[in-house]
């Protein structure tokens, strides 16, 4: 140390050894100051707490980053690359992924002499390591693959270029489409070659043909919706008629009038419509973008089945833009497509929005009721002690238990006891005994429920005692002053509760797979049709959605981005969802905790 | 009964006689002594508390916490229209009993009580009482203000409210007179709205009182109300009470000796759960008939 080899008249209390003490107290003093200012001053600790929390604030923010990062990127348009292979193959499409790799001497066997040799070359400048991209190349139906890897090495020197008019096609089935504009056809008859005035009539044709896209679904989804949900009312009435009054009675043979009337009216107008829709495909067909891949396959593609088409080499930034904004218009309100690695989320993000807001008004009230019970009314002892115990540990149990005891419990015992009641003309096929969108709540509700209880617990202790006995003084029940005192008062305390479940519940997946959420559900649970909210139909959700895409998806990698995309939003919802929560409570805080108590 | 009562006074023959003798005979301290080691003790009670209508017959009233006995055979007599004021050094169960008037103390697990209270001539605890309605006759003012979370209008009303009163002008009448009568309006009438927890501390405890006087009870309890205010606000609240003397019934408990000499008409000297020396104000301060009660209020003991 310094001190010991070059004492200073600076620092006399360096060390009792190096400077000559100037008395004993003194030393003595200093001595003890040193050894335990460290700990007695917890400068460790306050090193080791902050470490602590920086730790956690860091993984926070990397999870963050990396899925804002991703899905935030995801829908911007890439540009489109066109490389010429070794052995003749030429490649088109968007790049989605580089990365160094060691490839294996077979791989050089492979290509032509001259290109061996060069490989050979370049791998021995690099040191064995070699960059492959892959590249999403579309054109599932002329290829039967989505994405192709290619090394440097098995390029053609200098064929990698950037075609002016490549298109990007994002089609309604069979994935993208990469090719060259070569023609527009309508009824077969080439109109324009020229790629600009292509382009320029794509761009016009493809909002009509949207428009007529709309009008099928309407006809589609709602008229004809409608007619089988009359027809099918009908059915269920002779089958209702059957089983209260018998096969052969009077009441069976009218509703089996009133079916073949309802059959007699709806064929009718049933042809009707499929005539419309028929005549709105055909004009949609008939329309036709002829392209050329880099294969040099011309292929022709109708105007109805493109979702979206632009020239990813010669948009700029405000065209790349207006694309990447309407791909998340595409995300956030449209149905999914391609088996859900397409298109949007809107029925999961309804789903999820459906399903929360239920298990809160499901899970709240009960939660706050079972607290006042706990904390006002029951005398406590050790009954009590063991219910607030079980209450806690409930919050313990791996939630896909839930999962199965809202399977056995509320699907195949309350579900089906309801369907022998009320649906019995449905059975065979069960109504409510199978998984839905009110057992998944209620399912979450009882998840979440030791949240509640405990937080509203806290929150009903917290009243001071002091408004009890005001309030008793002035001649209140005991109702009355837990009605008017202590509940207002604990409402901010019961909000956090309430938060709190939306955050669990929100966010669960496991035990919603096995008591409704579904990979694609065709009916959204509120719709146009009587009784509106259906709480008995399977729904999507997004975090079901992010699982599916991720690792059940056929074409996963194409999923992959819409992972991110979709856990993205998830969050955002669940902060959304808080956030509103945390408005609210602010507000009653306002209200009801202002000025110091 | 395990403690028989030592008094048991019949209304209107208050036992006097023996006071004197404590007072020329036994030494200082004597009659602390006799408490202390549990011996059978007799409260003095001055003639002319005899002379008063009581609104509120305390009769050999006893009340146990568990096993511990906080109240030993209390018999008060509190007159109508007066202050009477409860001193006494901390822990001699003066807000113990001020509880027992509208019993507060039946919220507490394990309290037992022995004797009755009769307000204006009703049982208090007697059996088929119904506390609710009890507790309407009797307004009560704590040792801190203990507003509601919710306007200064409706903590007025409460009581009102919870009889379920709906009539807006019954209400707003009632909440002027309560707030003029608590020395208050002037000061909240523009923003009656407001959450009553960003008053003051001492206009929220004056918002308390205004409270306790809405529903025109029979006797107001005021649980040493000024000690958590500052002098200032402690001043206003004297003044206050001096105000409500004569259309109120009012027993309040303090710790303030001056408070005590200022504000009330009646004190009554308790020690150790026993009702020890009652009188009027001016004689227990100035001529007492014990010596303890005479070093207690003089700051010799206490």
């Amino acid at each position: 140390m310094s001190t010991a080899t070059a004492p200073s008249p600076q620092a006399p209390r360096s060390g009792a050894d190096a400077s000559p003490p100037r008395s004993g107290a003194g030393v003595r003093r200093s001595g003890a100051r040193r050894a335990t200012s460290l700990f007695a001053h917890g400068e460790p600790l306050v090193w080791l707490t902050a470490g602590s929390l920086v730790l956690a604030l860091a993984m926070i923010a990397g999870l963050l980053a990396l899925v804002v990062a991703q899905g935030a990127a995801s829908f911007w348009p890439q540009p489109v690359v066109r490389v010429e292979l070794d052995g003749g193959r030429v490649l088109m499409g968007e790049v989605t992924a580089s990365e160094d790799y060691r490839p294996e001497p077979s791989v050089l066997d492979a290509l032509s002499p001259e290109a061996r040799v060069r490989a050979r070359e370049a791998l021995d400048t690099s040191a064995g390591s070699a960059r492959r991209r892959m590249l999403r190349i579309g054109n599932y139906e002329l290829t039967n693959e989505h994405f192709a890897w290619f090394s440097d090495f098995q390029q053609v020197p200098g064929s990698e270029s950037l075609p002016e008019w490549a298109l990007v096609i994002e089609r309604r089935t069979w994935g993208r489409f990469y090719g060259l504009p070569k023609a527009w056809r309508v009824d077969g008859k080439v109109e324009t070659t020229d790629p600009a005035e292509i382009h320029e009539r794509l761009e016009r044709e493809r909002e009509l043909a949207e428009e007529r896209h709309e009008r099928i679904l309407v006809l589609e989804r709602d008229e004809i919706g409608e007619l089988n949900a009359l027809q099918e009312r009908a059915r269920l009435a002779v089958r209702k008629a059957e089983l209260e009054h018998g096969a052969r009675s009077p009441q069976r043979a009218a509703a089996e009038a009133e079916l073949a009337l309802v059959i007699a009216s709806s064929e009718a107008r049933f042809g009707e419509l499929q005539q419309q829709i028929r005549e709105l495909r055909d004009v949609n067909r008939s329309r036709e973008l002829v392209l050329v891949t880099a294969d040099g396959i011309e292929q022709a593609l109708e105007i109805g089945n493109i979702v979206r088409a632009y020239p990813a080499n010669r948009i700029g930034s405000v065209e790349a833009l207006g694309v990447y904004l309407s791909r998340w218009g595409e995300f956030l309100a449209d149905e999914p497509r391609e088996s859900n690695s397409e298109g949007g989320v809107l029925p999961a993000i309804f789903g999820t929005v459906v399903m929360t807001l239920l298990m809160s008004i499901a899970v709240v009230p009960f939660g706050v009721l079972a607290a006042l019970y706990l904390r006002e009314y029951a005398r406590s002892g050790p009954v009590i002690s063991i219910v607030r115990i079980a209450v806690n540990n409930l919050a313990g149990v791996p939630s896909i238990v839930f999962g199965v005891f809202g399977l056995g419990f509320f699907c195949y015992i309350v579900g089906a006891g309801i369907d022998d009641l009320l649906f019995a003309e449905r059975l065979p096929n069960p109504t409510f005994g199978k998984g839905g969108l009110l057992w998944s709540s209620l399912t979450l509700a009882l998840l979440t429920l030791p949240v509640v209880i405990v937080a509203t617990e806290e929150a009903l202790a917290a009243v001071p005692g002091s408004m009890r006995e005001g309030s008793y003084a002035c001649g209140a029940t005991k109702w009355q002053t837990i009605q008017r005192i202590v509940l207002p008062r604990a409402m901010p305390g019961i909000m956090t509760g309430m938060i709190l479940a939306i955050a669990r519940g929100a966010g669960e997946v496991a035990p919603l797979m096995l008591v409704g959420a579904v990979k694609l559900a065709p009916e959204l649970p509120i719709d146009g049709n009587f009784p509106f909210l259906h709480p008995e139909r399977s729904f999507m959700h997004l975090g079901f959605h992010i699982y599916d895409l991720g690792f059940q998806s056929q074409n996963s990698e194409a999923a992959k981005p819409m992972v991110y995309t979709t856990t993205l939003l998830l969050i955002g919802l669940i902060v959304a969802l808080n956030l509103a929560a945390i408005f609210v409570r602010a507000r009653l805080r306002r209200r009801f905790l202002a000025g110091a108590i | 009964m395990q403690h028989p009562p030592v008094l048991t006074p019949e209304p209107g023959a208050p036992s006097q006689a023996p006071a004197t003798v404590y007072k020329r005979a036994a030494a200082r301290g004597a009659v602390f002594q006799a408490i202390q080691s549990g011996a059978s003790f007799a409260t003095v009670t001055h003639a002319a508390v005899a002379g008063e209508e009581a609104v509120l017959d305390i009769r050999g009233f006893d009340l146990w916490y568990g096993a511990s006995r906080a109240l030993w055979s209390v018999a008060m007599r509190v007159p109508r229209g007066k202050v009477t004021a409860l001193i006494g050094p901390s822990g001699c169960g003066k807000s113990t009993l001020l509880r027992s008037v509208n019993r507060l103390n039946d919220l507490i697990d394990g309290v037992r009580v022995d004797g009755d209270m009769l307000l204006n001539g009703d049982s208090i605890y007697g059996s088929g009482v119904d506390v609710i309605e009890l507790r309407k006759r009797i307004g009560m003012v704590f040792q801190k203000p203990n507003p509601f979370p919710m306007s200064i209008f409706e903590n007025v009303v409460y009581s009102l409210r919870i009889d379920g009163e709906r009539d807006r002008r019954v209400l707003e009448e009632v909440c002027e007179q309560s707030l003029v009568g608590a020395g208050l309006w002037e000061e909240v009438k523009d923003r009656l709205q407001d959450s009553a927890l960003r008053l003051s501390g001492g206009q929220q405890q004056r918002l308390c009182i205004a409270r306790a006087i809405a529903a025109e009870p029979e006797v107001l309890l005021l649980d040493e109300p000024c000690s958590a205010l500052d002098p200032i606000a402690t001043g206003r609240i004297e003044d206050l009470i001096e105000e409500l003397k004569g259309s109120y019934s009012i027993l309040i408990v303090t710790h303030n000796m001056q408070q005590a000499s200022r504000t009330s008409d009646y004190t009554a000297f308790m020690y150790l759960g026993r009702l020890v020396e009652y009188g009027p104000t001016r004689d227990i301060f100035l001529n007492p008939q014990l010596a303890e009660t005479e070093d207690y209020v003089s700051g010799r003991f206490g």
